[in-house]
């Protein structure tokens, strides 16, 4: 795989960007603490994020990917630099219900039951009722939880909540999804199996992706690019196309692929430099 | 922002939770049976061993009457010991009520306007812990010695204290991902507080009733010692205590404990139901 | 990211106060607005032609007879308590009879302490005496045990051990240190049994006994347990030691001075609220006092957060 120099700056005409998920130019977030000490989450951030495309954000600890998925949520704001999703400033994103969004922590809400919980961007967005049940039962047929519509949060295991989670974040049919580590507390093989069932969805649904994650193997399987980052401060250092092949198409077995291994070792080698790969590992970064 | 006070939160009511590893014969039988057989033996075997004793010490009534003639003034004042629980039990049902009420309307305003916040909160915390029955007497003399409305005052003022406390704890403890979570959906203001502020709160709304309500109890009884009408228990049983009559005094404190034990059931049931799915 | 430094804390604290003494001025703002607006006979509901006395008053009358100016109730405080020559100011006195209910409120305190850490040392020792009185320490929270106190009262004149003979203040401390004592069994059981499975496992590889674990592991780890407890218990013992004092017949404390400033209120209105001052002063100091004790433990109250 080649690795490319970060992608020079887009055509800055409006009517370009529309088309464009998210562009972001020269964000900068920096946060200040007591007694004027300053922290700077990130720097000088440049990214494109196409329509349909699959992006991932990987680095280590600090390095501001959340950060920036939260300033591309706008739920938080930039102290420099322009954020544009579908054309739109990031506030206008949100209030138009550009995106749907999965956190780490699933974030149900304990007292709805599974299909209360799913409904809950479309009850808040006035959407009638029968549409409302409608839309529920294809979502939970979706993510395959339909003999649990009816259970609540605490009856679910981590797995089966983060893909409520992810059902709740499809429920408006968002072109652009926005996912921060959904699968950051799961086990192994519970993830294993989110992986390709998010490539599934995607596939069903064709929306762009923006996701962070501490894992090298999962950002290679399910992404068309990973972008590599770095902290102090925190900054894009590096962007990697990862052909392996339309979401459609790719499945269990590509995770003994060798076209993904050498994947896996050019966004390693981007993290840490080349001599990495063989030496060991740099700290917060999953490079099993 | 204030810090609140542990004090009125704390839920001093809650049981330790269980520690010991599940061994075989824990059926759910055998387990009720473990939890409600050792206070109810030892209930027993106190009361024959106070009955013992008093008789066969002869230990005179005013130091501890027997139990078997607790009983009989029991039996015998059934009427007048309904009626004493009764007047008392309605002050304090009215007085937690309108405590109650008034607490969260204030610790709804206190949770959106920081000035209120800030001035009620230590005022607040301070009554938490001075004797709000101090007041009694003057609330007598305001409110007129014939009538319950300084008794039901004082028994609001108590109630009103945990509920406003551990609602306001309860309002500003949303999760910061619901928070998140709402934002992303740009929900208003009214929104959120439907879909997730209140349902948050709801838990420490009924934790802090369930204080509020033995609190209600026991001031509206203790201010039955500082005067007013003489209908209620705690006139009932500083009369009888005075005419020394110990052993009628004692069935009207058997009462007063009912009465307790009444209220924290209700609510208790009350914070069940509504707490079904958490 | 922010992280508080002490300055930031203590203006913290400082702005904490001044929000509190604005909301004093506003609670003595609206008494004095009410006096000032209100209805002057108050509201009274149902009251019966000719009958006086009848019917239900839900407002107070505005007069300064019933309602003295904030003012007033302070300046009462500087004169003197009584007509008689040479009486001391009525602050003193009050202070005085607090001071005496203090001491009394405190040793009801300690004894509730003792008894009630004893106790739940009994429960975390034994299951059998956990599961058989621990139902009835926590159902005695929700009761009105004080009304007992008026059946204790009778133990004063009665009770002669040769020559001790029982006090009246006696009965007092007896009622607050009950009144004070299930908090404290109920919260010290709770803190002793807060260890981890993992932390009682760690002990136990260190092949360290009952008391060993007691000692180093059970009561560090039951301070944050223990603290609310204790506030609870010293608030508990001062109304309890307001109460008892009346009920008793205790003529020393700030509970007989209440009353008897209440009654003789129509003739001075301004009066009784001195007492009541003190008795808010009383509950605020007994909560000061453990609050200090809180700052003293402060280091055990420190918890492992998870990175």
């Amino acid at each position: 795989m080649s690795s490319q120099a970060p992608t020079a700056a887009p055509d800055p005409t409006p009517a370009a960007d529309a088309t464009e998920a998210v562009v972001a130019r020269g964000v900068e977030r920096i946060f200040h603490g007591a007694k004027g000490a300053t922290v700077t989450a990130l720097t000088g951030i440049e990214l494109t994020v196409h329509d349909g495309e699959f992006v991932s954000l990987i680095g280590p600890s600090g390095c501001g990917k959340s950060t920036l998925l939260r300033l591309i949520a706008d739920l938080d704001e930039p102290t420099a630099g322009d954020i544009r999703v579908f054309g739109r400033t990031a506030r206008q994103a949100r209030i138009d219900q550009a995106y749907g969004i999965a956190f780490q922590q699933a974030g149900l809400l304990p007292w709805r039951s599974v299909a209360a919980n799913i409904e809950l961007p479309l009850q808040l967005h006035g959407v009638g009722a029968s549409a409302r049940r409608a839309r529920v039962a294809e979502l939970v047929d979706l993510v395959g939880l339909a003999d649990f519509a009816k259970h609540y949060p605490d009856q679910l295991s981590g797995g089966m909540q983060q893909r409520v989670a992810i059902a709740r974040s499809l429920a408006e049919s968002p072109r652009l999804l926005l996912m921060d580590e959904p699968f950051g507390a799961l086990d192994e093989m519970t993830r294993e199996r989110m992986q390709t069932e998010l490539l599934r969805i995607r596939a069903e649904t064709g929306a762009a992706v923006v996701f962070v994650t501490h894992s090298i193997p999962e950002a290679v399987y399910l992404s068309d690019r990973v972008v590599v980052m770095s902290p102090r401060p925190g900054r894009i250092t590096d962007e990697i196309d990862v052909r392996l092949g339309e979401a459609a198409e790719r499945g269990e077995d590509l995770r003994e692929d060798t076209a993904f291994f050498e994947g896996v070792t050019a966004v390693r080698e981007a993290l840490h430099g080349p001599q990495a790969s063989t030496a060991g590992a740099a700290r917060g970064v999953d490079v099993r | 922002m204030t810090g609140l006070p542990d004090a009125a939160i704390v839920t001093q009511l809650a049981p330790p939770t269980e520690r010991r590893r599940r061994g075989p014969g824990d059926r759910p039988l055998r387990r009720f049976v473990g939890l409600v057989v050792p206070p109810i033996a030892l209930f027993i075997v106190l009361v024959l061993l106070v009955e013992l004793v008093v008789v066969a010490a002869g230990i005179p009534p005013f130091v501890l009457a027997s139990p078997s003639a607790i009983w009989d003034q029991l039996v015998q004042y059934a009427p007048q010991v309904l009626q004493a629980t009764l007047v008392t039990g309605l002050n304090a049902l009215i007085g937690l009520v309108i405590g109650a009420v008034i607490g969260v309307l204030l610790a709804i305003i206190a949770s959106f306007i920081r000035a209120i916040d800030g001035m009620l909160v230590p005022i607040v915390a301070a009554v938490a812990v001075v004797p709000i029955v101090a007041l009694a007497p003057v609330l007598y003399t305001m409110f007129g010695s014939t009538s319950e409305v300084a008794r039901i005052i004082i028994a609001s003022i108590a109630a009103f204290v945990p509920v406003f406390l551990n609602t306001l704890r309860g309002l500003r403890q949303v999760r910061p991902v619901h928070r998140d979570l709402m934002r992303s959906y740009a929900a208003t203001p009214r929104q959120e507080t439907r879909a997730v502020t209140i349902p948050s709160a709801l838990p420490h709304f009924f934790t802090g009733l369930r204080i509020a309500s033995s609190l209600a109890v026991i001031s509206a009884l203790v201010a039955e010692y500082f005067g007013g009408p003489r209908q209620g228990l705690g006139s009932a049983i500083t009369t009888a205590a005075a005419s020394s009559a110990y052993a009628r005094a004692w069935a009207f404190v058997i009462g007063a404990i009912l009465l307790g034990l009444v209220f924290f059931a209700l609510t208790s049931l009350i914070e069940r139901i509504a707490s079904r799915h958490r | 990211m922010t992280t508080t430094t002490p300055a930031t804390r203590r203006a913290r604290r400082w702005r904490a106060v001044l929000w509190g003494v604005l909301g004093l001025v506003a609670l003595a703002a609206v008494w004095e607005l009410y006096k000032l607006v209100g209805p002057a006979d108050g509201w009274l509901i149902g009251a019966r032609e000719g009958v006086t006395g009848s019917g239900i008053r839900l407002l107070p009358r505005t007069s300064d007879q019933a309602m003295p100016h904030t003012w007033e109730m302070l300046g009462r405080a500087a004169e003197p308590v009584t007509r008689a020559p040479g009486a001391l100011p009525l602050g003193v006195v009050v202070l005085l009879a607090a001071l005496v209910s203090l001491g009394i409120a405190a040793l009801g305190w300690l004894v509730g302490v003792v008894v009630g850490f004893a106790l739940a040392l009994l429960m975390l020792g034994f299951r059998i005496a956990e599961r058989a009185v621990l139902p009835f320490v926590i159902l005695s929270q929700t009761v009105p045990l004080i009304a007992l106190a008026p059946l204790i009262r009778n133990w004063g004149s009665r009770l002669e051990f040769g020559a001790f003979s029982w006090e009246s203040w006696m009965s007092v401390v007896i009622i607050a240190s009950y009144l004070a004592f299930f908090p404290v069994a109920v919260g010290a059981l709770r803190g002793l049994q807060s260890p981890e499975a993992a932390d009682l496992d760690l002990m136990r590889s260190y092949a360290a006994g009952w008391w060993t674990t007691l000692f180093r592991l059970r009561l560090p780890a039951s301070v944050p347990f223990l603290i609310p407890a204790l506030r609870l218990a010293a608030a508990n013992a001062v109304v309890g030691t307001v109460v008892a004092e009346i009920s008793v017949g205790f003529s020393g404390g700030i509970g007989r001075l209440i009353l008897e400033t209440a009654v003789a209120a129509s003739s001075d209105p301004a009066k009784p609220w001195s007492p009541i001052l003190g008795a808010v002063l009383l509950g605020l100091v007994a909560a000061g006092f453990v609050a200090l004790l809180a700052a003293f433990l402060s280091p055990f109250r420190r918890q492992e957060t998870v990175a």
